[in-house]
């Protein structure tokens, strides 16, 4: 065997190997074709509205794989992972608000936004925004460098568990204020919405949509693909070593603050990604996506999921918010109670999510 | 690659002389000193943990410390090993490497290894993912994204699962071992480490009297091609192995010497063994 098909057998086993194949064949033939080729009266017909719903829900997949990463591998809990996605999401709406262009309510050359404001040119952190390699560039690098500065310096100093956790919380709510104004240039509390093209495709589309819809999903099997080379990796071992006994992997000679700061920017580079590729499918960005409630919720689909299992993580995300997009039509004013009572029966009886009770069912019926 | 000089058999601690130069960081013992520390003082809310403390440990020597609880035993460890800054004084691993000016990762790269009082291992790792991360290697973050076993470091850990006798359980979570084991494995992996000097923090605490002797017999082989230093309540157990036994008390050195001085000296009895 060469190299690379050792790594390939290392990340999944023959049966993974097919449920991925067998989830890339609904995403890429499957659905594509039924939106598509079937006619909309056909009862195989699906509708916009289920590819806009799939697409979203992989993109807080893949936001649930970063959190994975950080929480169920190297033990460090962000409540701000929120922020990153937004942020991601942000850079890609400047460029889709520029390519708007004159089409918008005042017919100007600036985002509707800014003539309502009375400003007469782009702010200086907009330069550029017409770039869509730039935009691209904005995406990765604004929550990477973001997330690096901030991970230098708690790492450094040792800021742990809670603490943690409560600054992240922080940090995603002053964002938050931030943007919300509108000195800010990036829209208020209103965001940006009303998007009309992407790379000059119009953007509402069939075709488009499920375009993004295939990207997403390709970006989210790769993001699980890469989470499995991380975590089977030395370095893997090395983040879990350092969630069981951060002392111990000093005293073995690895620098913890190294590996930290490694994991939370990569992690923090996939949230950004995701939130760039949520926009464009879901039309709007604003402020509330760095709400703390926002970033909290992030938290639960892993423990539903299953902490430290990467696919369950992944699971998790799709089964709660396909509950949330449920009961919010269904029972809109009971949602948050349900999920509080959802996070509390998890952390009660499925400590390892529903991937541990998978494994549990599993092995009763072995023995 | 000094994987020889693991493979110590027992009774070799005399060996001094067979003494390998490796190159572990730029550790320059010319003078036969691996350790010096010199009135090092710690202070922790104007309570004096260390108090003027002066020590030598000599290249390939098995140095016992003992003391009262509160005696600065573990300070001092933290010391060496860079978890607490010193107040004052120096503190050196062989001629020239500072060890106040460095972090715990440097100092354990330079060649010190540290086993803690309650076992500390990596308890959802398996025997085998232990000792692999604790094996002397390039252990920054670039290179363990793509690090594989050589078959060299596979012999190697193989070799450290036989003298540690974990081989049955080499794929089992360490988590699951006994209290012994565990004590064990977590010396094996600071020999995995490759290091100079050993500071081993009440190594036998819960063994049983069979795994007690085993672990004796262990450090008077490793002595001689490693520096130890071992803290120990145990008196029989230093009784065995100790060739030279320092007392602490209050933070500073009060006797030094074979195990027979120290047990005949006036202030040692007073403070320690008289109790």
């Amino acid at each position: 065997m060469g190299p690379v098909s050792t790594t390939f057998s290392r990340l999944y086993g023959r049966r993974g190997w097919i449920a991925l194949g067998a989830f890339g064949a609904v995403l890429f033939i499957v659905i594509p074709v039924l939106v598509l080729a079937v006619p909309p009266g056909s009862t195989f017909h699906v509708s916009q509205y289920w590819v806009t719903l799939i697409g979203k829900i992989m993109c807080y997949a893949i936001v649930a794989l970063a959190m994975d990463l950080i929480w169920g591998y190297a033990g460090i809990l962000s409540l701000g992972h929120g922020l990153f996605f937004a942020l991601g999401g942000y850079a890609m709406g400047m460029h889709l608000m520029r390519q708007i262009g004159r089409e918008g309510q005042y017919q100007a050359d600036l985002p509707d936004f800014m003539v309502f404001l009375d400003w007469k040119e782009l702010p200086w952190h907009w330069s550029g925004s017409d770039q869509f390699w730039w935009a691209m560039l904005l995406v990765v690098a604004v929550p990477g460098l973001l997330a690096y500065v901030f991970g230098y310096f708690a790492f450094r100093s040792r800021v742990k568990g809670v603490y943690f956790s409560i600054i992240t919380q922080a940090l995603t709510f002053a964002a938050m204020l931030l943007f919300f104004r509108n000195e800010t240039g990036f829209g208020g509390n209103n965001g940006f919405t009303d998007f009309k093209r992407i790379l000059g495709f119009a953007i509402a589309t069939p075709e488009t949509r499920v375009a993004l819809f295939a990207i997403t999903g390709a970006m989210l099997i790769g993001t699980l693909l890469l989470g499995r080379y991380l975590v089977t990796s030395r370095f893997g071992r090395v983040l879990a070593a350092i969630r069981d006994a951060e002392q111990r992997v000093m005293f073995c000679g690895y620098n913890p603050v190294h590996y930290k700061l490694a994991v939370w920017t990569a992690s923090a580079v996939l949230c950004g990604i995701a939130g760039a590729l949520y926009v464009p499918q879901v039309g709007i960005i604003n402020p509330s996506e760095m709400s703390p409630a926002n970033s909290i919720e992030i938290a639960i689909w892993v423990a539903v999921g299953g902490r430290g299992t990467l696919a369950g993580a992944a699971v998790g995300a799709g089964l709660v918010n396909g509950a949330k997009s449920f009961f919010t039509q269904a029972f809109p004013e009971y949602w948050l109670f349900f999920l509080g009572l959802l996070f509390i029966l998890v952390t009660l009886f499925l400590p390892n999510g529903v991937v541990g009770l998978a494994d549990r069912l599993r092995g009763a019926r072995r023995a | 690659m000094n994987g020889v000089a693991l493979h110590a058999t027992a009774g070799g601690g005399a060996g001094e002389g067979s003494l390998r130069r490796v190159a572990s960081g730029d550790l320059d013992t010319a003078h036969g000193v691996v350790l010096y520390l010199d009135e090092i003082s710690v202070s922790f809310d104007g309570f004096k943990a260390l108090n003027k403390l002066s020590l030598a440990i000599d290249v390939g020597e098995l140095r016992c410390v003992i003391g009262p609880n509160g005696a600065g035993k573990t300070t001092m460890m933290d010391v060496i090993t860079g978890k607490t800054r010193p107040d004052a004084g120096k503190a050196f691993f062989g001629q020239t490497i500072d060890l106040t000016r460095m972090s715990e990762p440097e100092i354990a790269q330079a060649g010190i290894g540290r086993k803690f009082q309650k076992p500390t291992i990596f308890e959802r790792h398996t025997v085998f993912e232990n000792l692999e991360l604790a094996m002397k290697a390039d252990k920054r973050v670039r290179r363990t994204l793509f690090a594989r076993l050589s078959s060299a470091e596979r012999d190697r850990i193989a070799d450290m699962l036989q003298r540690i006798r974990l081989v049955e359980v080499a794929d089992r979570a360490a988590g699951l071992l006994s209290h012994g084991q565990k004590q064990w494995l977590e010396i094996g992996m600071l020999l995995m480490q490759e290091p100079r000097l050993l500071l081993l923090d009440e190594p036998v605490a819960g063994m049983s009297d069979e795994e007690t002797e085993r672990t004796a017999e262990l450090f008077l082989s490793l002595a001689g091609k490693h520096s130890l230093v071992v803290v120990e309540h145990d008196m029989q157990f230093v009784a065995k192995i100790a060739r030279t036994v320092t007392v602490l008390h209050e933070g500073a050195v009060i006797a030094e010497g074979s195990m027979e001085r120290v047990q005949n000296d006036r202030r040692v009895i007073e403070v320690y063994l008289g109790r």
